[in-house]
């Protein structure tokens, strides 16, 4: 028995609505992780997010005299704002969401013709001007991790506290915001090994940066991001390249330099889970608009990303390069495309180069 | 003596009959320097300095006078001697007059603002390299009357100064939130109530006084510029449309 079946016989892929949904919705276990981890602040500036990505987005539409339920409905504008809502320090003030949210939708996305035709990650468009414009709120507003506080008897905030917090700058009386926050790890590799103060082995000992295997408090949040990416690659909405390529010279390059200095290099492990580094990887470097088409470029921008991470953490004058990796690889994607052209069957793979020459 | 009472009769025929008036000569000339043909504007020229040194409404200014001073001089020296130059050499001819010009506006600056010429730094020498500058001497000074060429540098510089405080004072205010900032270096001491605070107790936006805020502001500037014009023509054309349909309908 053949069972009948008439045409069309070819699958419908995703619509571009469906799979940002997707994408979205796997987005949750991390942010659940980081909500638990670095209090509430993450789930207000994730609502605050979306709410002015919409309002944004629609009123952009509206002036330039797009239909604004069908583009809205992409769901595109969502998805970077749940991305920058995760990116953003968990006490950022409304305003910070807001900024970021206006340099996002309007500048680097629908300036350049909306979505499909911006050369440059919405979301780290925003991430990389806020960082450069409020460094001081981007970098100390990171609330103390949960199992940090717990050690160390610090405070945290309730949900009242925090929206009152970033809505209206108030703190409960007593608190300070210093007592609330504290550096990142990679913040705290960072300086200690510049300034030469302290060993990867002291602050080790010191308890403050290491957790069981990553960072402490952003390594259960990246591992959960990881399980996340791992699920969208299953479901085939990404493709293997770039997360691997960009995980694998990232490891490769802190094997390399952590060889031959133990010291002041932490292991490829501390770099995989801390900062925002399975977020890149399986969430933003994909992003089907801004990251090249074909497979070898995808592998050539996936080691780029991971290369400049590296250099950038290392070498470079902030602590974490997920938005700058990202964004100076946005702007070769073109040219890798152009010169990964796979060959078209019937051609002979140097075809345009002996075009190109006559 | 008869032959010069024709001639002069001629002329008499010729300035009744075919010489514009004074506005209709020079309105264009204006028109051409602060919107038309604006230098920023239009053609695009002069960038460099017009994103480097529009971080503040006192350095744009700055900027923008002294290159109008260098603007003129050039101008009226090129328009003097544009009947003695012979076209094959009147580049460098040019180049020389502008270098001195620009030379003489750095002395000046250095001598009487001396805080403006620590703030505005290689940007002064750097006058010389503005095509604006050398664009207007080859297109306008060189076949035109004197009169016509200062008039027409002192144009197409206050249209450049016109932008460049336009950007200036749009950077300055999203980026520090202050206008007129450190007035003093360039109208003196006394002037320090120049300086306008918009917003009290402001934090600042560090981006719009960075590089990245200069194209982002010039970009914005020149979409508004774009969109008046469309406007303008689109009224026009409506206008013209009108006129041919009250046409049609009288016949």
């Amino acid at each position: 028995m053949f069972l009948a079946q008439s045409s069309p016989f070819l699958k419908p892929g995703l619509s571009v609505s469906k799979m940002m949904t997707v994408v979205t919705l796997l987005m949750l276990p991390g942010i659940v992780t980081s909500t638990y981890i670095f209090g509430y602040g993450v789930l207000v500036n994730i609502i605050l997010a979306i709410i002015f990505a919409l309002a944004f987005e629609a009123t952009i539409l509206y002036l330039r005299k797009r239909p604004v339920a069908i583009y809205l409905n992409d769901k595109s504008a969502l998805l970077t704002a749940v991305i920058i809502g995760v990116a953003l320090p968990p006490l950022a003030p409304w305003w910070l969401t807001f900024i970021g949210l206006f340099f996002a939708i309007v500048i680097a996305k629908q300036l350049y013709g909306g979505l499909g035709y911006n050369t440059f990650n919405p979301a780290m468009v925003a991430y990389a001007i806020l960082l450069i414009s409020f460094p001081a709120e981007m970098t100390t507003y990171w609330q103390t991790p949960a199992m940090l506080a717990a050690q160390f008897d610090g405070q945290t905030l309730t949900l009242l506290e925090t929206l009152n917090f970033q809505l209206f700058g108030q703190l409960p009386a007593g608190m300070t915001i210093d007592a609330l926050t504290s550096a990142t790890p990679l913040d705290i590799v960072r300086t200690s090994v510049l300034n030469g103060s302290a060993t990867i082995d002291e602050i080790h000992t010191e308890g403050h940066a290491f957790g069981q295997f990553g960072g402490m408090g952003s390594e259960w949040v990246n591992l959960a991001f990881l399980a996340g990416g791992l699920f969208i690659m299953k479901k085939g909405l990404i493709s293997w390249h770039i997360p691997l390529s960009l995980l694998a010279t990232l490891g490769f390059l802190s094997l390399l330099f952590g060889s031959f200095e133990l010291d002041s290099n932490p292991s490829p492990l501390f770099h995989f889970f801390s900062g925002a580094t399975m977020l890149g990887a399986f969430f933003i470097a994909t992003d089907p608009v801004t990251a090249p088409t074909t497979p070898k470029g995808r592998i050539f921008y996936g080691a780029g990303i991971g290369a400049l991470i590296y250099i950038i953490r290392t070498w470079g004058g902030y602590p974490d390069a997920i938005a700058f990796a990202v964004l100076l690889m946005n702007m070769s994607a073109p040219l890798l495309d152009y010169y990964t052209q796979p060959r078209v069957y019937g051609h002979k793979a140097d075809e345009r180069d002996n075009e190109a020459s006559s | 003596m008869p032959i010069t009472e024709t001639e002069s009769a001629a002329e008499d025929i010729s300035t009744e009959e075919t010489k514009p008036s004074f506005i209709e000569e020079y309105a264009p000339i204006a028109k051409d320097g602060l919107w038309n043909n604006n230098a920023v504007f239009a053609q695009m020229l002069g960038l460099c300095p017009l994103l480097a040194v529009s971080n503040t409404v006192i350095n744009a200014l700055g900027l923008g006078i002294a290159t109008m001073m260098v603007l003129i001089i050039s101008n009226m020296s090129v328009s003097l001697i544009r009947n003695i130059v012979r076209s094959e050499i009147r580049l460098p001819v040019f180049v020389v007059i502008i270098a001195s010009a620009v030379t003489a506006i750095e002395l000046v600056i250095h001598a009487w603002f001396h805080e403006l010429y620590l703030v505005l730094g290689i940007f002064i020498p750097l006058i010389v390299t503005n095509c604006a500058i050398i664009a207007r001497a080859e297109a306008f000074a060189s076949k035109n009357t004197l009169g016509k060429s200062f008039f027409d540098g002192l144009m197409m510089g206050l249209g450049f100064t016109l932008v460049l405080v336009a950007l200036g004072t749009l950077r300055e205010v999203i980026g520090m939130g202050t206008v007129f900032a450190n007035a003093h270096i360039m109208f003196g001491d006394g002037m320090q109530w120049m300086t306008i605070e918009v917003f009290p107790n402001y934090e600042g936006f560090l981006l719009a006084i960075l590089p990245p805020g200069a194209f982002i502001g010039l970009a914005f500037l020149l979409a508004a510029r774009n969109y008046i014009n469309q406007k303008q023509q689109e009224k026009n054309k409506n206008q013209k449309q009108q006129a041919l349909n009250l046409e049609a309908s009288a016949v």
